[in-house]
């Protein structure tokens, strides 16, 4: 689905990727874990398409297009998803209409009609249920006023009405108390099948208990420094991040 | 020393009307350039007045000249030179205008297009020679012939000067007098024409009035002269403007409107006002001072304003209520937006006279490309305003680098028994947000549109159902490639 070669990254001049290699088939779940300023969001935002993060080398092949030459929302309307880390508040914008908006944009991209408004809210409906989601927040403005918790679970639930093909999630764990932990992972695990892959950057281990990767990959100072499968997740639980990079660095 | 020049000028006033009498040509259709006491017996004899308002004309007149353009407002132009404007002109000659619309600036053009407006009305909007008044005709005349069965008077202000001179005369300028402020006095002295509508006791206007629909339409713009009143348990909605942005020779509009609203009458008033804001430079704009007021003179009346500016190179106005009666209700609600290098100051006024008088402020400004985009607001609690309530809330929006937001709140509180509060932001349209929208497939443009109309929400629903969708477009098109 995805295949990233050598992928070096700077933000204002700073190196933060230092040559990633990586390739997601449809159907895989990968977990990216790293130590803070590992690089870890950087990969997810620059996938997305964020103008801040300048790519210096390397390359992106996304369903075999060149993903690097797209804009951010042409990329999303492929099928790429990032749940941000820090969800955007749109004061004044309705919740409901700014995913129909989207929703419709997507439609659009793809020649297909607009969605009436009974099919979307007979969707909508569906989706809210698996993410236990207040009906209430619906109708209030994007993010606006939401505790950390709703706004993750909002991400989660705009992913389940768009259904991407990639979905990269951004420390989709923080902030989340063990109960909604399990709702948010419950939702990923919905949507997962053969025809979609899954990114979850993490810090902790914890998340990957709820959602289980495929392949772990622990990044440090913008290299994959190992890869594996759960196992690592449990083993870097354990020991620690210091420990892993010195049995790599050794 | 003053009494004496002011004897003396009466007194050549006086002689002069005598000396001078009608010297310039009533059968000419247009004046030369320039404002003396002859252009305003002129424009009053064109119009077939009666004397009691030639003389409140010429007083007017005297007023004005005495007085001094207000420069406090945060905006910026060329003097202007009022001797180099022509007051009054009759309907253009048809062969005057462009011929047809390949002679209209493109842009214009793709603007109508993008708003949806169909080719005829572009073609009169333009001023291009054509032939179409005869269809509002005949629609407006049906509707004033239902407007007639409740006993409503809507009709072009002219004409009540003769049907219902009466009324004309007990409520004009009874809110807005002659010496309130300098373009009011000039427009008490030239006005040509404008709206004038009566509701009797205890009816309900059956229709959204609109000055769409009025005869005699044309070439009222400069000095357009509106008269509103409510008489007791009455109501009316009354929409002005069209957002199709009307072009004009005339640089200066300095309009006045007056509402007047008895015991438990309520007025909604509604503006969607897009004038020619000029090119890229601001060349060629419109200048908007207008001057708006509504009168709550009776208890538990209304007067709402809603108003949706993006049109004029520069706006000043400030719709404003006088709340005299006990438990009246002034409303304002406001979006206005300046780019281009357009600068408005807009905001309001509300005085509180009555018991338990309440007044709430919603202004909304955004500012984008070149734009300057200033608040005004004033709150005037009287001694005698016991319970008085006002609320304002003044938010701006700031769309890219160049722009600017000013507020400028006044608070006159002369009794303690009364409660104000402000509430005022300052947002930008941020890279995170558009960012945001574009990552779930939403175009920059559209993402914008989406934050703009999530900013107006609570003004626009103040807004008849159609009108709203309009302006929501309206904002849409006027902001259009404002973001690179």
């Amino acid at each position: 689905m995805i295949k990233i070669e050598n992928l070096h990254v700077e933000v204002d001049g700073n190196k933060i990727l230092n040559g990633i290699n990586l390739e997601v088939k449809a159907g895989e779940t990968h977990a990216i874990m790293g130590p803070n300023g590992s690089g870890k969001s950087t990969l997810a935002q620059v996938l997305a398409g964020h103008e801040d993060y300048d790519v210096t080398e390397g390359n992106v092949e996304y369903l075999g297009k060149d993903l690097l030459d797209m804009d951010v929302d042409e990329r999303a309307c492929e099928g790429i998803f990032l749940a941000f880390q820090y969800p955007v508040e749109l004061p004044g914008v309705n919740n409901t209409y700014f995913l129909k908006s989207a929703l419709n944009a997507q439609r659009k991209y793809h020649g297909e009609s607009e969605i009436d408004a009974m099919e979307f809210m007979e969707l909508i409906g569906d989706k809210i249920k698996l993410l236990n989601l207040k009906e209430s927040l619906l109708k209030r403005p994007v993010n606006d006023g939401f505790s950390g918790g709703e706004k993750k679970r909002n991400e989660i639930f705009q992913m389940a009405v768009l259904e991407p093909k990639l979905a990269l999630l951004d420390e989709t764990d923080s902030g989340l108390d063990i109960d909604a932990l399990r709702v948010v992972a419950g939702g990923v695990n919905a949507m997962r099948s053969n025809e979609n892959a899954t990114i979850v950057v993490t810090h902790y281990q914890r998340l990957l208990n709820y959602i289980v990767p495929d392949f772990v990959h622990v990044l440090v100072d913008g290299r994959i420094i190992n890869s594996g499968d759960k196992n690592l997740a449990l083993e870097l639980e354990e020991k620690g991040y210091d420990k892993i990079i010195e049995e790599a660095a050794g | 020393m003053k009494q004496e020049t002011e004897t003396e000028m009466l007194k050549e006033y006086a002689e002069q009307e005598y000396k001078y009498g009608f010297v310039t040509d009533i059968e000419s259709d247009t004046l030369p350039p320039g404002l003396n006491e002859d252009v305003i017996k002129f424009i009053s004899n064109k119009k077939g007045e009666p004397e009691w308002l030639t003389k409140w004309r010429l007083k007017a007149y005297e007023i004005w000249k005495k007085m001094e353009e207000p420069h406090w407002a945060n905006i910026d132009y060329p003097p202007i030179d009022y001797q180099a404007i022509s007051y009054y002109s009759a309907p253009k000659n048809i062969s005057d205008g462009p011929k047809s619309l390949d002679e209209v600036d493109p842009e214009l053009i793709e603007t109508y297009n993008k708003l949806g407006i169909p080719l005829e009305e572009q073609e009169i909007l333009a001023g291009v020679a054509v032939d179409a008044v005869f269809d509002s005709m005949s629609v407006a005349t049906t509707f004033r012939e239902k407007l007639a069965e409740k006993g409503v008077i809507f009709c072009p202000i002219s004409e009540a000067v003769k049907e219902h001179p009466e009324l004309v005369k007990k409520y004009l300028g009874s809110v807005v007098p002659r010496n309130d402020n300098y373009f009011a006095a000039l427009n008490s002295a030239v006005f040509t024409d404008g709206s004038f509508c009566y509701i009797p006791s205890g009816t309900k206007c059956p229709m959204e009035l609109s000055t769409y629909f009025r005869i005699n339409e044309q070439n009222t713009g400069q000095f357009e002269r509106t008269l509103i009143i409510a008489d007791k348990e009455s109501y009316v909605s009354y929409l002005e403007g069209c957002t199709a942005p009307k072009r004009d020779e005339n640089q200066l509009h300095a309009a006045v409107v007056e509402l007047v609203a008895h015991d438990n009458a309520e007025i909604k008033y509604s503006t969607v006002q897009n004038w020619y804001p000029g090119d890229k430079e601001g060349k060629g704009g419109i200048y908007n001072f207008v001057t708006k007021r509504g009168a709550c003179r009776g208890n538990s009346s209304k007067i709402t304003w809603t108003q949706v500016e993006t049109g004029s190179s520069i706006t000043w106005k400030y719709p404003s209520c006088v709340l005299h009666g006990d438990n009246s209700k002034g409303e304002f609600y406001s979006v206005a937006l300046s780019a281009l290098k357009q600068q408005a100051d807009t905001g309001t006024k509300m005085i509180h006279i009555g018991k338990n008088t309440k007044s709430t402020i919603i202004s909304k400004g955004i500012s984008a490309e070149k734009g300057q985009n200033t608040y005004r607001g004033q709150v005037m609690i009287n001694k005698s305003a016991t319970g008085a309530r006002n609320y304002s809330q003044c938010d701006s929006l700031l769309i890219g680098e160049e722009c600017g937001a000013h507020t400028f709140p006044y608070l006159d509180v002369k009794n303690t028994k009364s409660h104000i509060e402000h509430e005022a932001s300052t947002s930008k349209i941020g890279e995170d947000q558009i960012y945001y929208c574009k990552q779930r497939g939403i175009s920059e443009e559209d993402a914008i549109n989406l934050i703009v109309n999530g900013f107006c929400k609570e003004v626009f629903r103040e807004l008849p159902m159609e009108f709203a969708v309009e302006a929501q477009r309206l904002l849409e098109v006027s902001l259009e490639g404002s973001v690179g």
